[in-house]
């Protein structure tokens, strides 16, 4: 699919704006960057600055105005509803602030989820959600609800499922934003962890510069404009 | 092709007590469904076990019910004498000269009078309806004013109890016997000598002629074009069961007819009251909508999700409506059967084609009343789905 050279992620020229009763509001205006395979970028920036739509443009859950966004080499902007829900199910996992599990599935349940919509069998299906579990440090936790969960347990469990498809990218939005400081520093490890030693490309909106000292790279956006391209590169 | 039944049944599971009220008024929809059309089959089935296979009735040319029916003196040995009836041991032709007679009789406790068939009988009667058995008593002496009751004739008509006492036709007449003749309207008469009922009532012919046929049913045919083409007979015949099915067509008609209707308009509430559980579970699940989809779950996978919650609604009141009918077997009903004018006992009848109705009746509802519903949660935009959460 992708070579050596080509990015994970390109975005050439992307404009969106909204409509507000009358008014017309350019949230994005010609936005245009490359994340490489392997890249963990945070996007800063106020609220309004256009980052979370920035984040569901690349994820394929909105649609862009104008302009181009090319992932893995696909142009997602010219797929059709159907493909695009197909391509997300097979190469975005999404970890959400709110954690956005299904209340009423167990945490096994809910990890099984995305693979509903793979060819796999129920066996197989349980066997990579335990796999996905075991890894974020729930093994003990699979048949407890996300009620019966902490909220730092509740976001392993939704990266489990975020993972479990295998997907080449993770899009992540403000992952640490409801938790309090320690659990917010293991979901963060855990990211990173994901990053470093299974090479999945992680673009995460945040408003935590803690959160975001975690990425290779930080990109600020201002008014619908990438401001700046800060590199914060670790080791 | 993914599903998420497991996900509509555990969302039904978790909201246990909206699911318990709208399946509730399904159910109570499906109920009174289901009991309408057991009553209607109940009554048909009543009257079409009331006439025995083989047996040919004989009436009057244009006679719809037996009481509009006369067969005159003359006519009723020209019938007896067809040779397609069948012969008794004896010799005797298995024939029964036979009146009938509507009569007002007051109910035990309340004294309301209700209309009740009153057969004078021949000596082949009993014959000729194995389905009738003597339960209780004797058989009443010929030319007596003895009479047998039908069962539930015995228990709710004032004097027809066994060796109580009944007045009418300006005579007393003893009830000797209590006959049980099944699930059949027969239950719902008084049968005495069929000669003294003709005094007493001042009756000069006959009302019918009831004929057992040598071949069975396949004697019925050339046993009809005799009796129609002799001239000196202004006479009919029908198979005897086709003849007591027709006396339910109407009353079970109006029954069909009275039911489907209420239940249309009942089930209107009902199919609003699963809507608003419908929206209301697509309202507050507006966020795992959204999280579904981004998950790649495409919109056809959502819209069935969500009928088939709807559907699991509507199937929940079917089966409870269904279950609480089903109790109405132990029921007995009677009512006027406006047809002949008498009263008639009959039970709620469940057959298979009504479980089947009344189970496509529950799911009906649940179709319709979560299809708005849920193309809504299907076309939902997954960003604003999201933020809702």
């Amino acid at each position: 699919m992708n070579g050596p050279a080509s990015p994970a992620i390109e975005l050439r020229d992307v404009s969106k704006s909204y409509t507000r009763g009358q008014q017309t509001v350019a949230v994005l205006q010609g936005v245009s960057f490359r994340i490489e395979p392997g890249e963990f970028l945070a996007l800063m920036g106020p609220s309004g600055s256009g980052k979370s739509t920035l984040l569901n443009l690349i994820a394929g859950i909105d649609r862009v105005d104008s302009g181009a966004i090319l992932v893995g080499g696909t142009d997602i902007t010219t797929l059709t509803e159907g493909e695009l829900a197909y391509w997300r199910s097979r190469s975005v996992g999404f970890i959400f602030q709110f954690y956005n599990l299904i209340p009423v599935l167990n945490a096994l349940e809910n990890v099984e989820l995305p693979l509903l919509l793979s060819p796999l069998s129920r066996r197989e299906r349980r066997e990579h959600a335990r796999a996905a579990l075991a890894l974020v440090g729930l093994a003990d936790r699979m048949d407890h609800r996300p009620g019966e969960l902490s909220g730092g347990q509740q976001q392993r469990t939704a990266i489990a499922r975020a993972i479990v498809t295998d997907p080449d990218i993770l899009v992540a939005d403000e992952p640490t934003g409801d938790l309090d400081r320690s659990s917010a520093k293991d979901i963060l490890d855990l990211m990173a962890g994901l990053n470093e030693s299974l090479g999945k490309t992680i673009v995460m909106v945040t408003h935590d510069p803690r959160a975001a000292e975690r990425a290779h790279l930080v990109r600020s956006l201002e008014k619908g404009l990438l401001t700046n391209a800060d590199l914060h590169l670790h080791s | 092709m993914a599903s998420l039944i497991s996900y509509s049944l555990r969302n039904l599971l978790t909201r246990r007590l909206t699911t318990f009220f709208t399946a509730g008024g399904m159910a109570l929809v499906v109920f009174v469904f289901a009991a309408a059309l057991m009553l209607a089959e109940g009554l048909r089935s009543t009257l079409v076990q009331t006439g025995q296979p083989g047996n040919a009735i004989v009436l009057r040319k244009g006679s719809k019910s037996e009481i509009e029916s006369v067969v005159d003196r003359a006519a009723a040995p020209l019938v007896e004498t067809r040779p397609e009836i069948d012969r008794a041991a004896d010799g005797a032709p298995l024939a029964v000269r036979e009146l009938v007679v509507l009569m007002g009789l007051p109910k035990r406790g309340g004294g309301t009078v209700s209309n009740v068939v009153l057969r004078g009988i021949g000596p082949k009667s009993l014959e000729l309806r194995p389905q009738v058995r003597l339960k209780a008593g004797r058989l009443p002496r010929p030319g007596s004013t003895e009479i047998l009751a039908g069962e539930s004739v015995a228990r709710r008509f004032e004097g027809a109890g066994l060796g109580e006492r009944i007045r009418f036709g300006l005579r007393e007449w003893t009830v000797v016997g209590i006959f049980d003749a099944g699930a059949t309207g027969f239950n719902s008469e008084i049968w005495g000598d069929c000669d003294q009922f003709m005094s007493a009532f001042r009756r000069s012919a006959y009302t019918l002629v009831l004929a057992k046929l040598r071949e069975g049913s396949a004697g019925f045919e050339p046993f009809r074009q005799g009796i129609e083409s002799d001239p000196r007979l202004q006479l009919t015949t029908k198979p005897e069961s086709v003849f007591y099915a027709e006396q339910s067509e109407m009353m079970a008609k109006f029954l069909r007819i009275m039911g489907i209707s209420l239940t249309a308009v009942f089930s209107i509430g009902a199919m609003i009251g699963a809507m608003i559980t419908m929206y209301s579970a697509v309202a507050g699940r507006t966020g795992e909508i959204g999280t579904l989809r981004a998950l790649g779950f495409p919109r056809r996978t959502i819209l069935r999700a969500f009928i088939m919650e709807a559907l699991l609604l509507g199937l929940l009141g079917g089966l409870v409506g269904l279950a609480a009918a089903s109790g109405l077997q132990l029921f007995t009903i009677s009512t006027m059967n406006f047809q002949t004018f008498s009263e008639l006992a009959f039970g709620f009848t469940l057959t298979p084609g009504i479980v089947f109705l009344s189970l496509c009746f529950g799911l009906g509802m649940g179709l319709v009343g979560g299809l708005i519903p849920a193309v809504h949660a299907a076309r939902i935009k997954i960003v604003d789905a999201l933020r809702t959460v």
